[in-house]
């Protein structure tokens, strides 16, 4: 057991550095410091950038186009990009259906949609929760019945990230009304541009765009779309969800983010010394720092421990829990810290729009952030469910 | 980067448990810490002898396994399953820890007794009105002649009824609470002059407050430099806490895991209680302390040989943590028991005990925040 980075670690490191100082968008990082919204073409920007490299699969096996580094390679390049402020790729195309498709899915399945995920060609949204169903997804009322080659798929789906830009979704749909729950679902992938398909906005409490509602009015989609077994898609969609789970640790993310919370604390004020000299403010930081290293350490173990060539299992809910947690601790910490200049409502530049908004550039999205990751803890299985995940599967009750 | 353990960290995990597996059940336990002596002398040599465990943190041409801090947190950390109170921490962490460092002919001689099971070392460090300062020290050790004398009022030293030797924190200059002036002095525990008032803790296990009245101590009684003991002190204690924070795994997870029986067996309304949400969430919050308290540990343990500052603010990450953690633990443990659990029958109630001394053991959770803070944040 050791934490040494090897000469080739190093190197690594070093190569991963110089890579991003000389090929990160210049424009996106001045829209990211400016605390403005980010469109499909920002988000795409970086993704094409490191497909062009190969390096944006970094978690997939090698012959699905991964990069074939090692557990210590992943987590330099996970705090690398962290540390340097890189956008955030998209998770429904790389981190969520891909691997289904790769673990689960036909050769042809295989050749035409992985690709397309690597290159950025095809932005996917998750078709999974509905409006009676949340925590219990597997009660989902979407229906595909067959007809012919094809299925006929009616229902409404919501909270459906970014469907606004996607060109597909996966979907669980139930392809079976008489089994028991969790036996008549299956997984499908469906091109948006279907006819049948209607995306309509939901306005988030930070005024974002981010969720959706999609509705599906006699939706015709061939059975060649469906991946794994017609009802068995339930173990595709526990399959992803622990991947998702471990993904949204953000251990990186939110080392980057207390750096970003001490920054600020270090310029406001309170009384004539920085906030972060404030006793309880500065413990609240302290606080936050030990338990993101008791996650690191956590995710570290299941990384690169005795079991890290199980893949994800029933403790990443764990990493889930401690993860989002920390997440919004941090935006608290930053509403906090920001003082009267979270109140100001930034909406992002209009056209033509050239007057600095109101504040310090770091206050703009202080708040929207804090009220829009309130979602972390409800988002990917709510941490209740996580907490009967582990009772059930870990703890054996 | 590597979190896996070798064949000898196993095979030394595995030999331990199943040592102590034979000889540590828990009804046995009870009945030496409430000998006369509070312990089984036949432990511990069985420990060094058969097992040869007492040297898995020192060097082969000691004589020992060639091991480590990590192998120190294996065996800390089994030991806690049981409530080992084999005096494992004082000698083989703190004693044999001072002698690697310091090295030459000290630790030529001592190190081989420490693995053969012959010395039983107490470390004499706190004081009455110190707290967690490891400079705050009255006790005096003034130069005489080639050698020293001793005076002063040690605190709690735990396994000092026990001791051989002992090891001992002294000021030879300077003004109490100074960084300079601080010096440590490995002396036989039966010098004249040295006045001990024994009793048991609350943990089970046996301590002494220890005067010091003039005791004449040789020259070569001295670990490391005079007056300048203090960073070895530290470092020292710092290994000593994140072997704690092993220990504390260890009693943690049987904490859990008694709790997890427990509310399977107990029924109530009709159903075992494990079929409660509510305590089936508390039980999975308490995995997830468990689950941190391990972590932490591995961190402050790979990080105890980094500088100095690195080290502090991890080792104090890493008690803060644990010691939140075994609190949170213990208490939901017990609550969960229900009445039960605060009685002394069942195991549960006394790996209860040994949580809560161990959340204040080497400093509590503010004492290490404010450590760490002071480390990282100051600016």
């Amino acid at each position: 057991m050791d934490m040494e980075f090897s000469p080739e670690d190093l190197a690594f490191q070093q190569e991963v550095r110089q890579f991003i100082a000389e090929n990160y968008p210049a424009d996106l990082r001045d829209k990211q410091d400016e605390g403005e919204e980010m469109s499909k073409e920002d988000f795409l920007a970086w993704h094409k950038i490191l497909y062009k490299k190969g390096w944006i699969a970094p978690a997939w096996p090698v012959e699905y186009g991964g990069t074939g580094w090692t557990p210590t390679q992943r987590f330099i390049w996970s705090e690398e990009t962290a540390r340097a402020d890189c956008i955030r790729l998209m998770p429904f195309g790389l981190a969520m259906v891909g691997p289904v498709i790769y673990t689960f899915g036909t050769p042809e399945q295989k050749a035409h949609f992985l690709p397309r995920i690597l290159s950025g060609e095809d932005w996917w949204c998750q078709g999974y929760s509905e409006p009676g169903s949340g925590s219990d997804l597997a009660s989902l009322r979407t229906t595909a019945v067959a007809d012919g080659d094809d299925y006929i798929v009616n229902g409404q789906k919501t909270w459906t990230t970014l469907a606004q830009h996607a060109d597909w979704g996966f979907f669980l749909v139930r392809t079976d009304k008489e089994a028991k729950q969790q036996e008549g679902i299956s997984f499908l992938l469906i091109d948006m541009k279907s006819p049948g398909i209607t995306v309509r906005p939901i306005i988030t409490l930070g005024g974002e765009h981010e969720v959706n509602e999609v509705w599906l009015e006699d939706v015709r989609v061939p059975q060649s779309q469906r991946v794994y077994d017609e009802n068995k898609g339930w173990t595709c969609a526990k399959f992803l969800l622990a991947h998702e789970r471990t993904g949204i640790a953000g251990v990186a993310a939110s080392k980057r983010g207390i750096e970003k919370v001490k920054a600020i604390a270090r310029t406001e004020l309170d009384g004539d010394k920085p906030l972060l000299a404030n006793a309880f403010f500065k413990r609240k930081v302290a606080e936050l720092e030990v338990d993101l290293a008791a996650l690191e350490f956590t995710e570290l173990r299941s990384l690169a421990g005795p079991n890290a060539n199980r893949g994800p299992g029933p403790e990443s809910s764990l990493l889930k829990i401690k993860g989002s947690e920390i997440q919004q601790r941090l935006t608290e910490l930053t509403l906090e810290a920001v003082g009267h200049y979270g109140a100001p409502y930034f909406r992002g530049f209009g056209e033509g729009d050239n007057e600095h908004p109101i504040g310090p550039d770091y206050a703009h999205r202080a708040a929207p952030t804090y009220f829009n990751m309130r979602k972390t803890t409800i988002y990917g299985g709510s941490n209740e469910i996580q907490r009967n995940i582990i009772a059930k599967m870990v703890l054996g009750l | 980067m590597d979190f896996t353990y070798t064949e000898t960290q196993d095979m030394i995990r595995d030999t331990l448990a199943r040592f102590l597996g034979d000889t540590y059940d828990f009804e046995t336990r009870q009945k030496f810490i409430n000998s006369d002596t509070g312990r089984d002398p036949a432990i511990w040599t069985a420990l060094a002898q058969e097992l040869g465990m007492l040297g898995a943190p020192f060097a082969e041409e000691h004589g020992g396994l060639g091991g480590g801090a990590l192998e120190n947190a294996i065996v800390m950390e089994e030991l806690g399953k049981v409530i080992g109170i084999e005096p494992y921490l004082p000698t083989v962490v703190i004693a044999g820890g001072a002698l690697k460092a310091v090295g030459g002919a000290q630790a030529d001689a001592m190190i081989p007794e420490i693995i053969a099971g012959n010395a039983i070392i107490a470390f004499a460090y706190a004081e009455p009105q110190g707290r967690y300062d490891l400079a705050n020290l009255r006790t005096t050790a003034k130069k005489d002649g080639a050698g020293y004398v001793l005076s002063g009022h040690k605190s709690v030293v735990y396994a000092a009824p026990w001791a051989t030797h002992l090891l001992v924190t002294a000021r030879t200059g300077g003004n109490p609470r100074d960084r300079d002036g601080v010096s440590l002095f490995l002396i036989d525990a039966n010098l004249p002059g040295i006045v001990r008032r024994d009793y048991p803790t609350v943990d089970g296990s046996r301590a002494s407050e220890i005067y010091f009245e003039n005791v004449a101590i040789p020259g070569d009684a001295l670990l490391g430099g005079e007056g300048t003991g203090l960073p070895l002190i530290e470092q020292i204690v710092d290994e000593a806490t994140v072997a704690v924070c092993a220990e504390a795994t260890g009693v943690m997870q049987k904490l859990h895991e008694g709790t997890l029986e427990y509310t399977q067996q107990r029924k109530q309304f009709g159903v075992p209680i494990a079929k409660f949400q509510v305590l089936q969430h508390r039980m999975v919050d308490m995995f997830m302390e468990v689950e941190q308290a391990r972590s932490m540990t591995i961190m402050g343990t790979l990080k105890l040989s980094l500088p100095a500052n690195e080290r502090m603010a991890a080792v104090s990450a890493a008690k803060a943590k644990v010691a939140r953690g075994a609190n949170f633990v213990g208490q939901n443990a017990i609550q969960t028991h229900g009445g039960i659990g605060i009685t002394q029958e069942l195991a549960i109630g006394h790996y209860f005990k040994r949580a809560t001394m161990i959340e204040g053991q080497f400093g509590s959770a503010d004492h290490h925040m404010e450590r760490y803070e002071r480390i990282t944040l100051n600016d």
